[in-house]
């Protein structure tokens, strides 16, 4: 299952895993390595040139693939025009601000109240620093990035089944963990027990890099001192003048670290998508779809959903319907078209393809994911409990608490990312809930994190993907044996016609990925279109 | 506060779920299954989110079919494949369900709604369609 915020580890799945014995280990190196996201490959602007006189494209959709397609396409000279369901640009690249009005599949209105600053983004939040083809964007277009902290060592593991329910300082389960590593590896070591494996020359050498790593003593021992606290920091903090000594604290036991599981959350800043730097436009993340739309907004028809694709050997017919209900249908025609709907939606509608592209078009589902926003009028997570930016992690259903990176450190109030829910069956769960309840069910749990909330409480919001009118779903959920199936079948042209997105990438749920997929979709297609 | 919580740490022990943590989670499964144990549970828990709560679905720019009145439901076989397939925006949920919570869904599912399907799907008819 591939999963966005948590790369490669259901966090349900290890969870059940605690306690299990031998064959599990295997199952989770197994699950680590299923559809995980690759590396980018992006190789520059493609810098596509002289279309053919008279050429057009129609590009279906107006997210990050739709609006770097389109883009490309125009600057290569092709007329382009974009239909587009929503009423804006970007697609699931989308920020929720005060006054902002969502609506639901199911009828269920929300207007967002936030405080003029402050926001959302359901969908994308995050952009990893070797994402190069949405980094380049960001700096052509000009769009201001700040750092997302994705580690920070003073937010919290939390589980309620370990430690009595208290959350951990991520700093001292992380440094707690690797100490103890460290020193029974060390101990192996000196003992012989690793000669097999440990040259004569590697032993010394070893035994150092692990004292070094791990925070451990003269003795190579890993316990309350002044070499642990360097790493985990003081129980009573260095100060100035008199009776200022600090003290170290006691690091927790190894068999309580293991027996948590809390070590499961290490794969969320560990793994190469959430190494540092990420980063998040200031402001919000629909900075970058509106900086496409400044550039190729002329270009969108918004509200228009698409009920019928037709194509023949010359031409590709589109028929579209106000997606309000008001009107007769219209069609829009064009030499070529880059259809970037969201399967889902795309499996629903009539299209002249093969069977091919029709099978891999059906074959792959959405996974689901909830997030859900949370206003507070008082910024209690850094006045205090010092954390400034980054994510707690927990085994509650909801996951994580995500805390706002800007603003820090001025006071005022502050949007918390309350939950964020994504495969598995809690968020299958939590999106039957209303939007209120999804609200109420962060607060319920967020609250044994962070017992302030139920005094700080403003207002909150909600967006469950399933629930999205213009995906049914979150993102493509790939399995391995789908894209042997179906992978190269969905990324074919089929006629004039070819997709991308996400879902048409090796990056499942990451922009990379859409940008990445209609770089090279519009490649072939100008390849084809000057060859005619 | 920073040193209380700093202080309360120290305390740490491995325990069960707190009585406040299971006040808050009747409805949520606890692991990579479903833990809802009816039809009625594990429709309004999992299907709901799509098909709604009166299972009629939605229309966006796709659309959740209906499951009221549904003449693909007549034959028991359909629903359970889907189930456990998936197809177009449905997920093949059945992977994170027993045979018996398949048959539980697809039962009920065949009986409300304005449906009245007489025949019922047994866990041993989902395991041979696995």
């Amino acid at each position: 299952m591939t999963n966005e915020p948590a790369r490669g580890f259901n966090r349900r799945d290890l969870i059940a895993m605690i306690g299990l014995t031998a064959g599990s280990g295997a199952a989770y190196q197994a699950m680590a390595g299923l559809g995980l996201a690759k590396a980018s490959d992006y190789k520059g602007p493609v810098n596509l040139e002289g279309a053919p006189k008279g050429a057009s494209v129609l590009v279906l959709g107006a997210g990050i693939a739709g609006m770097t397609a389109a883009y490309e396409l125009r600057q290569a000279g092709y007329k382009v025009r974009i239909l587009e369901f929503n009423g804006r640009p970007g697609g699931r690249n989308w920020t929720l601000r005060g006054g902002d009005t969502y609506t639901e599949l199911g009828g269920d209105t929300q207007i967002c109240g936030f405080d003029k600053g402050l926001y959302l983004n359901p969908g994308p939040w995050r952009i990893p620093y070797h994402h190069h083809g949405v980094l380049d964007y960001c700096r052509r277009f000009n769009v201001v990035l700040e750092p997302f902290t994705q580690l920070n060592h003073n937010a919290y593991f939390h589980s309620p089944r370990a430690f009595g329910g208290r959350p951990l300082r991520i700093r001292e389960f992380k440094t707690d963990f690797q100490g103890h590593i460290a020193e029974l590896l060390a101990k192996s070591t000196s003992q012989g027990k690793l000669d097999d494996a440990v040259t004569k020359e590697d032993h010394d050498l070893l035994v150092e890099a692990l004292r070094s790593w791990g925070g451990l003593d003269k003795n190579f021992a890993y316990k309350a001192g002044p070499e642990s606290a360097d790493y985990r920091g003081w129980k009573k903090p260095r100060g100035g003048g008199a009776g200022a000594e600090p003290v170290a604290g006691d690091p927790f036991a190894l068999s309580n670290l293991l027996q948590s599981g809390l070590w499961a959350n290490f794969a969320n800043f560990f793994t190469y998508d959430y190494q540092t730097t990420m980063f998040q436009p200031a402001g919000g993340m629909d900075a970058i779809g509106k900086a496409f739309a400044e550039r190729v907004g002329d270009l969108i028809q918004y509200n228009a959903k698409v009920i019928r694709i037709q194509q023949n050997d010359a031409r590709v017919t589109v028929t579209w319907a106000d997606a309000k209900g008001a009107g007769p249908t219209r069609q829009e025609t064009a030499d070529w078209c880059v259809c970037t709907i969201p399967l889902p939606v795309l499996s629903q509608i009539p299209m002249d393809v093969g069977q091919k592209m029709k099978d891999a078009i059906a074959a792959v589902p959405y996974s689901p994911a909830v997030k859900v926003g949370l206003q507070f009028k008082r910024r209690f997570w850094e006045d205090d409990e010092a954390i400034f930016g980054g994510i707690s992690f927990t085994d509650l259903p909801i996951s994580l608490i995500g805390y706002p990176q800007y603003g820090m450190n001025l006071g005022g109030k502050g949007v918390l990312l309350g939950a964020y829910l994504y495969d598995g069956p809690n968020a299958y769960e939590f999106t039957t809930l209303s939007p209120a309840e999804r609200v109420r069910r962060a607060m319920a749990f967020g609250k044994q994190i962070h017992p302030q909330y139920e005094a700080e409480f403003e207002n909150g919001i909600s967006v469950a993907w399933h629930r999205s009118p213009f995906v049914l779903g979150c993102a493509s959920d790939w399995t391995d044996e789908a894209r042997a199936a179906h992978y190269e079948d969905l990324c074919a042209f089929d006629g004039r016609l070819v997709l991308a997105g996400e879902h048409a990438s090796y990056l499942p749920a990451w922009q990379e990925g859409a940008v990445l997929s209609a770089l090279n979709a519009v490649t072939r297609l100008h390849a084809r279109a000057v060859k005619q | 506060m920073i040193r209380m919580i700093a202080l309360v740490f120290g305390l740490a022990a491995v325990v069960g779920v707190s009585a406040a943590a299971e006040d808050a989670t009747p409805i949520f499964s606890k692991g990579g299954n479903f833990d809802e144990q009816s039809g009625r549970a594990l429709y309004a828990e999992v299907c709901q989110g799509c098909h709604m709560a009166d299972g009629k679905g939605a229309i966006g720019a796709g659309r959740y079919p209906s499951l009221a009145g549904n003449p693909k439901l007549e034959a028991a076989g359909y629903p359970v494949t889907i189930v456990l397939q998936g197809r177009n925006g449905m997920p093949p949920l059945g992977k994170m369900m027993t045979d018996a919570q398949v048959a539980m869904v697809v039962n009920y599912v065949r009986t409300h709604f304005g449906n009245a399907y007489t025949d019922t799907v047994k866990p041993e008819d989902v395991k041979g369609m696995r």
